[in-house]
């Protein structure tokens, strides 16, 4: 018992030794969005090169950035741009950075499959989630009222959203929010008056992709993974690496790999838009 | 020498009791005042994010706008500085995240270094200009006017009705909505909760046979075991569309849903707490009241429950306490739209699910981060002023039976 004890001691140490002597690390932190398609990429970019080790963990893409900020992550992921005042930040703390797009995400605007709509304009889209339009009949459906659902306002695709569709306005007050996509879809499945927003991954045959239009309604489009590779489709939103221009050698290997057809096969895989 | 060991270990085992009590009091003291700490500092804070400012023309005659006018005009409900006391000119946003569509990237500089200056001149040459810029810019050769805004007061908070922490450029902090719902959604979880759950623990303690006892006994203690978070999917998949249907509701995660859900949650603690008490009644006592010809519901009403009610009201205080702290199942059955409820078949947004749902991106230290503690103060005091009531009243019923 006793002897077991020791060894397994020693062997504790020794494991502690052997991680904080190894130097070469790559840690990258971030976006949730982002982050089961880093974990899938760093997987299989650690099952090719046995010496890589490659930490990946989530918190948010602001999070990411200001771990980015203060040197505690070697690449930063996220779902949306460098704000301006981040930007600001980094150019006052002295470093330059590079910025790759390494896959794109679509969103899809889905509502319950006895819904007669079909299509809708960015505007339309607007005046629900703002609050302004609450009734299906004033787009053109039946005579019953509209239950929007997004997500929480922790999550990076309240903010894409909020940018891209409502035009930085801010959502309704009776608005649901709903903790999880997978909770979004579930309620919108079961609710006949439902309209939501989930990523392209997510779409299930229990609930009725939109097409969207942002001309006014001249032309609308259907959320495909062919239209959203063309940009036909409007909601599209790239994803992003950040690191140091100085940390460039280190990363090199990692980002050419994802970049690659195979890392950008990992990328459909796991639902998201490849860059090829 | 035995009898002086005897004395220093029963001295050791006071020590640890004491310590034990010591260090438990000490942390409820400790997370009280961290508690209260973070959420004061929520108050006397600009709802401006630290570092920026609002600018607008130096001609323009407004000084000051409160943060729901701010929400009002960057959402484009007011377009005009008359709404909000000005002179009769429509108002221009300008927002730094879309300064690239006046002027060219050459003109800001690579290095930004040009970007004061395109502000300043953009301020100056439309009168109606609102800009949202950080202070750096607002500093020297400035030629606009930097707007105040007032302070987050504790009535504001309290008595306004807009949740929305993370908008921009200024918060809107009002948490009526959220207390209100909170109540709502725990009052409907008591009111299904305590008549079913003493009715059960009578019946548990006083008219069912050992053997059914025996059986239900640890089905109820099993409920307890259940992760809240299977109770908040069960919810969401068989109650949320049972209520849809039953009422021919719109929307199905409402506050009922809620109530339905903590209500089955608090439960077991109920249960198992009060009928515990129950059986505590001294055998003599019953039997006393069955010789003196009372019936075994007459003995029931009028002195098993008389005596227990101390713990039958510890029941109902720990029920309570669970169904308005719980977090995970009301997150993902209430739909959590921040609106003032009005009846139980409405969405409502509770304390605990805004907590739970926005405390992981709250940036720490910040405003918002700030906010979400206060929030916690205001579930704490309610909590405890809910055990006070529930004190008072059952010390005074004791004295009465007596």
């Amino acid at each position: 018992m006793k002897a077991k004890i020791k060894i397994t001691t020693v062997l504790f140490l020794l494991s502690i030794i052997s991680i904080s002597t190894f130097s070469q690390i790559l840690k990258i932190k971030g976006s949730d969005t982002v982050l089961p398609l880093s974990q899938k990429e760093a997987e299989t970019y650690m099952k090719k090169n046995k010496s890589a080790k490659i930490t990946v963990t989530g918190g948010g893409s602001g999070v990411g950035i200001a771990a980015f900020l203060n040197g505690s992550t070697d690449i930063a992921m996220a779902s949306r741009k460098i704000k301006m005042s981040e930007k600001m930040k980094l150019q006052d703390a002295g470093k330059a950075y590079k910025e790759v797009v390494i896959a794109n995400d679509a969103l899809s605007v889905i509502v319950n499959p006895a819904n007669k709509i079909s299509q809708l304009t960015r505007e339309q889209l607007e005046g629900i989630f703002t609050g302004k339009i609450t009734n299906w009949k004033e787009v053109g459906g039946n005579d019953e009222k509209i239950v929007a659902y997004s997500r929480e306002s922790s999550s990076g695709t309240f903010e894409f959203f909020k940018e891209h569709v409502l035009n930085n306005k801010n959502y309704g007050t009776a608005i649901l929010m709903m903790p999880a996509t997978g909770a979004v879809v579930q309620s919108v499945s079961q609710t006949k008056g439902a309209i939501g927003y989930v990523g392209f991954a997510y779409i299930e045959k229990n609930v009725k992709p939109l097409k969207i239009s942002y001309d006014k309604g001249k032309t609308f489009i259907e959320p495909t993974v062919a239209n959203a590779k063309t940009k036909l489709y409007p909601v599209v939103r790239p994803l992003y690496y950040y690191y140091l221009t100085k940390d460039a050698a280190k990363v090199k290997s990692l980002i050419d790999f994802i970049l690659s057809t195979d890392g950008q096969k990992v990328v459909s895989e796991v639902g998201y838009i490849s860059l090829k | 020498m035995i009898k002086f060991f005897k004395s220093t270990f029963e001295k050791i085992i006071e020590g640890t009791l004491f310590l034990s009590s010591t260090i438990t009091t000490l942390a409820i003291v400790l997370i009280i005042v961290f508690l209260f700490r973070e959420g004061i500092g929520t108050f006397n804070q600009s709802p401006i994010e630290e570092g920026f400012s609002l600018v607008v023309n130096k001609n323009n005659p407004i000084n000051e706008l409160s943060a729901q006018q701010i929400k009002n005009i960057f959402d484009q409900n007011i377009t005009n500085w008359k709404t909000v006391g000005g002179n009769k000119d429509s108002i221009i946003l300008f927002n730094l995240d879309n300064i690239s569509n006046f002027y060219s990237d050459s003109a800001i500089g690579e290095n930004f270094e040009f970007l004061p200056q395109c502000i300043s001149d953009y301020t100056e040459k439309h009168s109606g200009v609102v800009a949202f810029v950080s202070t750096r810019y607002t500093g020297k050769g400035f030629t606009g006017k930097i707007l105040t805004t007032p302070k987050v007061t504790i009535t504001q908070f309290i008595s306004q009705k807009e949740w929305f922490p993370t908008a921009q450029p200024a918060a809107q902090l009002g948490v009526l909505a959220l207390i209100l719902g909170t109540l709502w959604v725990s009052f409907g979880a008591i009111v299904i909760a305590l008549p079913l759950g003493l009715a059960t623990s009578i019946y548990m303690a006083e008219v069912a046979n050992p053997k059914v006892r025996n059986f239900l006994k640890p089905l109820v203690e099993l409920l307890a075991g259940i992760p809240s978070v299977v109770y908040g999917f069960f919810g969401l998949v068989i109650i949320v569309p049972g209520i849809q249907k039953l009422f021919d509701l719109p929307v199905g995660e409402t506050a009922l849903a809620g109530s339905i859900v903590l209500g089955i949650m608090a439960l077991p603690t109920i249960i198992t707490i009060s009928e515990d008490a129950l059986r505590t009644t001294p055998k003599a006592m019953k039997e006393a009241s069955l010789a003196l010809g009372a019936n075994k519901w007459q003995t029931t009403a009028r002195v098993v429950i008389p005596y227990s009610s101390s713990g039958i009201t510890a029941a109902a205080i720990l029920g309570i306490g669970r169904a308005i702290g719980e977090t995970m199942a009301v997150l993902m059955v209430t739909g959590n739209a921040a609106v003032i409820p009005h009846s139980f078949l409405e969405p409502v947004r509770t304390i605990p699910a805004t907590i739970a749902a926005e405390l992981g991106e709250a940036p720490q230290g910040g405003l918002h981060y700030k906010a979400l503690f206060a929030l916690g103060c205001i579930l704490f005091i309610i909590t405890m002023a809910i055990n006070l009531i529930v004190g008072y009243v059952s010390s005074k019923k004791k004295y009465n039976t007596r």
